[in-house]
């Protein structure tokens, strides 16, 4: 493989895949998408790129594979510098974005799932409570890191942008799937625009994937999960 | 304007002194203050309010959080002394093996650490796996930064701090120093290195804590 060649080990209907894939297209970088079936078998290339744990997304850089989402999107902000930049330029700001992000990863995105995945009605409204504290959280980081403009990182998509707008496909599908309202016009104005804008963006519209296609996915991961469970 | 810092950690947090290295390697002048987490102070509160955790760093009255997060502030704000390394690449490294150490090494330490008898031998095995990638990422290297200490040493640090403290409560060795020659050596050069050295919490209340904190653990099984 050539030095500068780019490869993406991925999914389609992984989130953290799409955070890669967006940032990849902001800075407009070629790259060999090669799609993993992960529920069924991890490739080779998979289980020699990512030995620790054997996850997507990996990008394959040359001969060098980097792991892990947020540390994807960083790096190729930082490879590709004289594109448009990701994170933003003042080091607090920066630190606000990275707070957000792992915030996300480390206690939202956990309780999403389990709006689909947990036993017991008690159980998902729990998470869907904390699910909601969390969207509270983000409309009012939002009005602090926008300045006013349509987006987290301000009149571009940015870092915090990827980290959370990766996950509106699956919002979507859990407030279909388990009939609630997570970003709503009136509760979460700002959120609720931001999703149409940043889902409309260059970067994103053409890999974000389809409601229809995910819902339909979902049925099948939570049955599989919860069947392993159950056997 | 001069510059206003301060440190919200408590005595113990190996969070916290992850900042104090990370102050001290860059020279920084800051004001401590020491939090007991059963009675948080309200400027604590008013600083991280989504998590009320520590540590928090406060400069110029700007609040940051996550001591990951926080180093990688330092870095950028002062720019002598680098912590990362300037290498996209390598950079990307260092804060994979930073995530790994906080999401696999600790807990697996600590699973080690909580658990007896059975459980307990169970435990060792999936602990001496992951610390072994760490040994892998330090073979021609003295720090996991190369020939200085950096942000990775930083992030591991607390292994340097706690595993022998946890080794002694449960009289159970994991990071044998003929298993692993190079972290061993890398602990005791860490921990005597002139940032490090006395920069770390009273050894003698540190195990009284930790002791205290295994007791409802030896409870369940009784």
């Amino acid at each position: 493989m050539a030095s500068n060649e780019m490869k993406l080990l991925g999914a389609w209907p992984s989130p953290f895949v799409l955070r890669a894939r967006i940032a990849l297209n902001i800075k407009s970088v070629e790259y060999e998408f090669m799609e993993e079936n992960v529920l069924v078998t991890k490739s080779d290339l998979l289980l020699k790129s990512n030995p620790v744990y054997k996850k997507i997304p990996v990008l394959i850089h040359g001969e060098r594979p980097i792991c892990e989402s947020l540390i994807i999107v960083q790096y190729v902000d930082e490879v590709w510098a004289s594109g448009p930049a990701i994170l933003p330029s003042d080091p607090y700001d920066r630190a606000v974005a990275r707070f957000w992000a792992v915030y996300l990863d480390d206690k939202w995105f956990p309780s999403l799932t389990a709006i689909l995945m947990s036993d017991g009605e008690e159980a998902k409204k729990t998470a869907l409570e904390q699910a909601i504290q969390g969207l509270d959280l983000l409309e009012e980081a939002f009005t602090k890191c926008s300045k006013g403009q349509n987006f987290f990182g301000g009149d571009k998509i940015g870092y915090l942008d990827i980290a959370l707008g990766s996950f509106l496909g699956w919002v979507r599908v859990i407030q279909i799937m388990a009939n609630v309202s997570l970003i709503d016009e009136s509760k979460t104005p700002n959120l609720f625009k931001w999703d149409q804008d940043f889902s409309g963006h260059d970067a994103v519209k053409d890999v974000l994937p389809e409601t229809d296609k995910l819902v339909e996915f979902s049925k099948f991961l939570v049955a599989k999960v919860k069947g392993s469970g159950t056997k | 304007m001069a510059e206003e810092l301060k440190l919200f950690r408590t005595w113990s947090s190996p969070y916290g002194f992850r900042v104090v290295h990370g102050l001290k390697i860059k020279g920084l002048e800051y004001e401590t203050i020491l939090e007991d987490l059963t009675n948080k102070s309200a400027s604590l509160l008013e600083y991280n309010p989504t998590h009320k955790k520590v540590p928090v760093l406060v400069h110029n009255g700007k609040s940051i959080c996550e001591s990951l997060v926080i180093l990688e502030y330092i870095d950028e704000t002062w720019k002598h002394c680098p912590l990362l390394p300037q290498d996209p690449y390598d950079k990307a490294m260092a804060r994979f093996w930073a995530k790994f150490g906080d999401e696999k090494v600790l807990p697996s330490i600590w699973s080690v650490f909580i658990s007896q008898g059975k459980e307990q031998e169970e435990a060792v095995a999936p602990a001496v796996g992951n610390l072994k990638f760490l040994e892998e990422l330090l073979k021609g290297k003295k720090f996991f930064g190369g020939k200085t200490i950096g942000y990775l040493d930083l992030a591991f640090g607390l292994l340097a701090n706690l595993v022998n403290i946890l080794e002694e409560i449960v009289d159970l060795k994991l990071v044998d120093a003929e298993i692993f020659p190079l972290l061993s050596a890398w602990m005791n050069n860490f921990s005597t290195d002139p940032v490090i050295k006395d920069c770390w919490p009273p050894r003698d209340k540190m195990v009284e804590k930790f002791k205290a904190m295994r007791e409802p653990y030896l409870k369940k099984v009784a």
